[in-house]
């Protein structure tokens, strides 16, 4: 079992919400995932369309909502979003997302780390959106994060650990879970971030974009546990050299 | 609020290692990032005949992470009264040795001699005996040294959080304490009086000097007091506790392994040099970012053999005795020193072995206090 | 009365409350999330919460998102 900020999750597959054909597919497609935690973002009304709501179909006794900050641009953007969510029931847990950049939505680091400061201290459960920035997601834990999320590859680009070394790395240092997010395009992406030592995995686009969305949920589902099943198995380590050489200076000098 | 560092019960350090397998040693020899159990395999007795293979994969790491140097330093040893009575070690309370405090004066005659030499980086060591020398005095020293070496460790008691952020702003950059022996039984029976008989206390004082922002901390167990395999595993579990919850800091492990001393006390577990090889081995393999120390304690035969295998620094033309170095000695030893060469013909047998002795590693001027 | 939605100039009629305002947009309330004049209102207060000439409105609601 996972356990954030106190909650615990049975799935280490969480999911996005964006980007499906119809919230009827993304009803499916969660259902077959076995996510127990969704992202949800926050948008002005369409004034025009008050048909078109998320929350008609996701069941919130099903899946543990997960708000992110997604659009803003600045760190007071951001926590101005959290707020919001939070005001409006959507609990105090917080993605925080801040992508200034629309092309590459890569995240801001000196805001991301300004608005996680800010948000912890004003009672939030803080899951920041990073790149896979070792550096960064030790100074994101001094300030009091619940987990760090850092990026596979920029979002939506499906190329898998694109940052595998950096990602190595932060689950070492790691003293939150790290969940690793974005980028994941495939199943055996979601697996080898598991094998490697990653608490969870959140995937949206490579889901909600494929050909059939359900199947591929539950693809991710699959995938998911390999890859944490083999790494408490202990994986056997894959060797570089053929076969260990003596050191040149040889070891007789030892007594 | 951080949780202390605590050890899990430590009779069951050495059930671990007895546990490992060849395979569980293979599995350690070839993965990068190691965990405890790949630790307690590469200590088991199952890993000695892996020597070769730890050898090879530790020479390949230490020569990429640091380079092919090794940094030099020296002890200063600026008193050897002490209130303690710890069984193993000649300034113990017990032992009719002479006794010397220097005073700023020889200190500072000391630390040119060596300055002369070549020394750079040194290391204050004292006794415990706060009355006779506590932190006023090495924040004096610290004053008055700061600006002509590169940096300043002090070995020296147990001190407060608060202490060390003052000897921080007076210059000192690093603190080596040494548990002597992870094991909480052993540790009562060796340390009979005195505050260093509290082994909670000094358990915790690595986390309070790196709390203080301490550039660098120093860890250790005497080899000879215990059963070395499991005092290594329980140097791991300090050493990666340390690594997580003060991820700024610098840290170090120094090998201190049991020699002959005044009142005559022989290691209760023989450690051989293979042993201390292993031991030194698994650490590197373990934490690819340690530095390992290795003093003048051992011989110069081995000291040279070991250049590039994983230790970091060596001590050189070491004395152990306050006020030894600018005149002959004139009161105890702490150890006996087993390698007796000068400053100069350490660096030299570094060379030969084509490496950078590094005498100057760092400047206090870029030392923000 | 005049007031602003969601950057728009619309049509109100004065002393509506928040929640009959936007039940009368056609959205239920309860998924509505409301800042009035800058200020983010708590759910519990929207029926207590009285539109003024020229306030601003911004209507948000939680939308699929990664």
């Amino acid at each position: 079992m996972l356990t954030i900020a106190g909650k615990t999750f049975s799935s280490r597959l969480f999911t996005g919400t964006g980007k499906f054909a119809s919230a009827e597919v993304m009803r499916q497609a969660l259902l077959a995932s076995g996510s127990e935690m969704v992202t949800v973002a926050l948008r002005r009304i369409d004034l025009n369309d008050p048909e078109d709501d998320i929350m008609q179909v996701l069941d919130r006794t099903k899946f543990f909502f997960l708000p992110n900050t997604a659009g803003a641009r600045n760190a007071s953007e951001a926590v101005r979003l959290a707020r919001l969510s939070r005001a409006s029931g959507g609990g105090n847990w917080v993605k925080l997302e801040v992508t200034p950049d629309p092309r590459t939505l890569l995240p801001d680091p000196v805001d991301t780390l300004l608005a996680a400061d800010e948000l912890v201290k004003d009672g939030f459960v803080v899951l920041p959106y990073i790149n896979a920035d070792p550096i960064l997601a030790l100074r994101l834990q001094d300030v009091g994060v619940a987990a760090v999320m850092p990026l596979a590859a920029p979002i939506g680009t499906n190329r898998g650990l694109v940052t595998r070394y950096q990602i190595e790395i932060i689950i070492a240092q790691a003293q939150v879970p790290v969940v690793v997010d974005a980028g994941l395009g495939a199943p055996s992406h979601a697996a080898l971030a598991m094998e490697m030592g990653a608490d969870a995995v959140l995937v949206n686009t490579a889901i909600a974009v494929a050909g059939d969305p359900v199947r591929m949920a539950n693809a991710f589902r699959l995938g998911v546990t390999a890859g944490r099943e083999a790494f408490l198995a202990g994986l056997g380590a894959a060797s570089d050299q053929a076969s260990a050489s003596t050191p040149q200076a040889g070891l007789d000098f030892i007594r | 609020m951080m949780d202390a560092f605590s050890l899990p019960d430590f009779n069951e350090l050495p059930q671990l290692i007895a546990s490992r397998s060849k395979d569980d040693v293979l599995r350690a020899l070839h993965g990068s990032h190691l965990s405890v159990s790949d630790l307690a395999a590469l200590v088991s007795p199952v890993a000695e005949a892996y020597l070769p293979e730890m050898a090879t994969k530790a020479q390949a790491i230490t020569q990429q992470r640091f380079g092919r140097v090794i940094q030099i330093y020296a002890p200063l040893y600026l008193s050897n009264y002490c209130t303690n009575r710890c069984l193993y070690c000649g300034f113990s309370a017990e032992n009719q040795i002479q006794r010397r405090c220097l005073t700023l004066e020889e200190v500072e005659d000391e630390a040119n001699t060596l300055k002369q030499r070549g020394v750079n980086h040194l290391l204050l060591v004292s006794g415990e005996a706060p009355k006779k020398m506590g932190v006023d005095f090495i924040e004096q020293v610290a004053l008055r040294l700061k600006d002509r070496f590169a940096s300043l460790s002090i070995e020296v008691q147990p001190l407060t959080e608060a202490e060390y952020t003052r000897l921080f702003a007076s210059g000192i950059t690093s603190v080596a304490v040494y548990q002597e022996t992870y094991d909480p039984a052993l540790y009562q029976r060796m340390h009979l009086a005195g505050k260093k008989s509290d082994y909670a206390y000094r358990l915790e004082t690595p986390a309070r000097a790196a709390a203080s922002g301490m550039r660098e901390v120093g860890i250790g167990a005497l080899l000879g007091l215990g059963d070395w395999r499991a005092e290594g595993l329980a140097l791991g579990l300090h050493l990666a506790w340390l690594r997580k919850h003060f991820w700024r800091t610098g840290l170090t492990v120094s090998f201190p392994r049991i020699r002959p001393a005044e009142g005559g006390f022989q290691a209760l577990v023989p450690i051989s040099e293979r042993n201390l090889t292993q031991l030194i081995f698994a650490l590197r393999l373990f934490d690819h970012n340690v530095g390992l120390l290795l003093s003048t304690r051992e011989e110069a035969r081995y000291r040279n053999g070991m250049v590039g295998l994983g230790p970091t620094r060596y001590s050189a033309g070491s004395c152990t005795a306050p006020g030894g170095y600018a005149h002959e000695d004139q009161s105890a030893e702490q150890f006996a020193v087993d390698d007796h060469r000068s400053i100069a013909e350490v660096c030299a047998a570094i060379q030969g072995q084509g490496f950078d002795p590094v005498r100057k590693d760092w400047d206090s001027c870029f030392q923000e206090f | 009365m005049k007031i602003i939605v969601n950057g728009e100039e619309k049509e109100a009629q004065s002393a509506l409350s928040v929640s009959e305002y936007v039940t009368a947009l056609g959205f239920d309330p309860e998924t509505v999330v409301v800042e009035l004049d800058g200020q983010i209102l708590n759910r519990v207060d929207y029926a207590d919460r009285r539109l003024t000439e020229g306030c601003e409105l911004e209507l948000i609601r939680f939308i699929g998102g990664g």
